[in-house]
């Protein structure tokens, strides 16, 4: 199959028309909602660069902390990690658990909304 | 007789302003006008109109709150309490709280529709304005003081004198907001992990009082001298003091100056303080912890229910779909507060 253009190409020439073309155009709730669609797209490529190898770190740091045999999908892992912290197998002080929570979070922030306050709080 | 109208459907002007211009008529005379009316943004749950009645040489700047349509159609929002009792809470607060003063309540099978009508306040509500502008600069200094002077009147009011409201201590909403989340089966750890410590964390019971429900940037009327309004009463119910203090901390509502925990603007100490001398009681920083996870929580899966009316195809909106991803904002938050309690 091609890739001329890529998927990221795509999108950003979609993007590029969004904020160029169609914003500049619009008014009110319209424009407003033309804004939101930029900044999904924004999303989707910020994900396509951060999450294959965040992901996979994060099962990795999930395999490890629950013990479990490699080759278990990140929400195969998640489930079990939700159902052994409801349980109270897993706890705050679960060593470990802080620290890959935040680092899961952050990375996720970092596709989500790279300029939240909350990644510099503290 | 000067009269505009900016709305889409007309047919809901049309009957607003006959409402409206009988009213007129009873409250400041026959000689008084109906000069404008105009329906403001924002408010999903509620019409809010901008009225301006001329009598007797004077203009008289009002504002409508109205159910939409003038009919409640259904239970839109479970926990909003309804207009009637919303108008009936500002009358208790007033005089204690800053607040708009209730001109006139209009019934659900009135020509008006249910509504009430108040005083218009002048000032600025949008949050990143206050934080910000220069303009604002002297009241963002006294503002901490003076919403812990507001919050200790709202929670004075006895309780003997409100309105039938519902009573919902922090435990009942955490199981309510507990379920919602798991009802839509998408597990999320940090969540998982945010309810188990409060359950396993209980703060002791503190006899119920008004709690405002939403006090925050936003609801706020806010003018070169600091806090000049308390609005959107409608989430107040009875409840535990420390959930209005902790709600003004969540770190969505400081709105990107995390570094003032007390709406973007103050320091808790100065917010505890102000409110214990205006009577309240004395609540130390670590007893607001507890509600300011339920807070950060209950934002992480209101984002989850906004998210879910796009899932669901109730809203095809790119902003509700957008909004799923602001859930992860209140995951970090509820870390940090997590993170000094391990």
């Amino acid at each position: 199959m091609h890739d001329a253009p890529s998927q990221k190409e795509m999108i950003e020439a979609v993007k590029a028309f969004i904020d160029n073309t169609a914003m500049p155009s619009l008014k009110g709730h319209a424009a407003f909602h033309a804004r939101v669609a930029s900044n999904v797209l924004a999303t989707v490529l910020r994900e396509m660069d951060i999450r294959p190898e965040a992901e996979s770190e994060e099962v990795q740091r999930l395999t490890n902390l629950l013990g479990e045999a490699p080759g278990q999908s990140a929400a195969v892992l998640n489930q079990k990690l939700c159902e052994q912290i409801r349980s109270g197998d897993i706890s705050l002080t679960t060593p470990g658990l802080l620290s890959h929570l935040k680092t899961t979070t952050i990375s996720q922030l970092s596709v989500d909304q790279p300029g939240y306050s909350g990644l510099k709080a503290r | 007789m000067l009269f505009r109208v900016i709305v889409a459907k007309m047919g809901n002007a049309e009957q607003i302003q006959k409402a409206l211009t009988a009213w007129a008529g009873q409250f400041y005379g026959p000689e008084s006008s109906l000069e404008h009316v105009a329906r403001l943004s924002g408010g999903a749950s509620q019409e809010t109109w901008s009225v301006d009645v001329a009598a007797a040489g004077k203009k008289h700047e009002l504002i409508l709150r109205r159910v939409p349509g003038g009919f409640q159609q259904s239970a839109r929002n479970s926990e909003a309490i309804g207009l009637a009792t919303e108008a009936r809470l500002l009358e208790c607060a007033s005089g204690t709280v800053p607040a708009p003063k209730v001109l006139g309540v209009f019934s659900p099978d009135s020509d008006m529709g249910e509504a009430f009508l108040m005083n218009r306040i002048s000032g600025e509500t949008i949050a990143r304005k206050i934080l910000r502008d220069d303009a604002y600069s002297f009241a963002r200094e006294k503002l901490t003081a003076q919403c812990g002077k507001a919050l200790a009147g709202i929670h004075a009011i006895p309780v003997s004198e409100l309105p039938d409201l519902p009573e919902t201590p922090g435990l009942a909403q955490l199981d309510k907001y507990e379920d919602i989340y798991r009802g839509f089966d998408m597990p999320r750890p940090v969540f998982e992990l945010a309810i188990s410590w409060l359950r396993q964390n209980p703060p002791p019971p503190s006899p119920a009082v008004l709690v405002h429900g939403d006090f925050r940037l936003g609801n706020l009327i806010v003018d070169e001298s600091g806090l000049a309004a308390v609005l959107d009463w409608e989430l107040a119910h009875l409840g535990d003091p420390r959930e209005d203090i902790a709600w003004l901390c969540v770190n969505s509502w400081r709105f990107g100056h995390s570094e003032n925990r007390v709406g973007g603007f103050g320091q808790l100490d100065d917010l505890l303080s102000a409110y214990a001398d205006a009577g309240g009681q004395n609540f130390s920083a670590e007893e607001i912890d507890w509600w300011e996870i339920l807070g950060s929580l209950k934002w992480g899966i209101m984002c989850m229910i906004m998210y879910e009316a796009y899932r669901s195809g109730a809203d095809p909106s790119v902003e509700r779909a957008a909004i799923g991803r602001r859930v992860s904002e209140t995951e970090i938050d509820l870390l940090n507060l997590l993170e000094g309690k391990a």
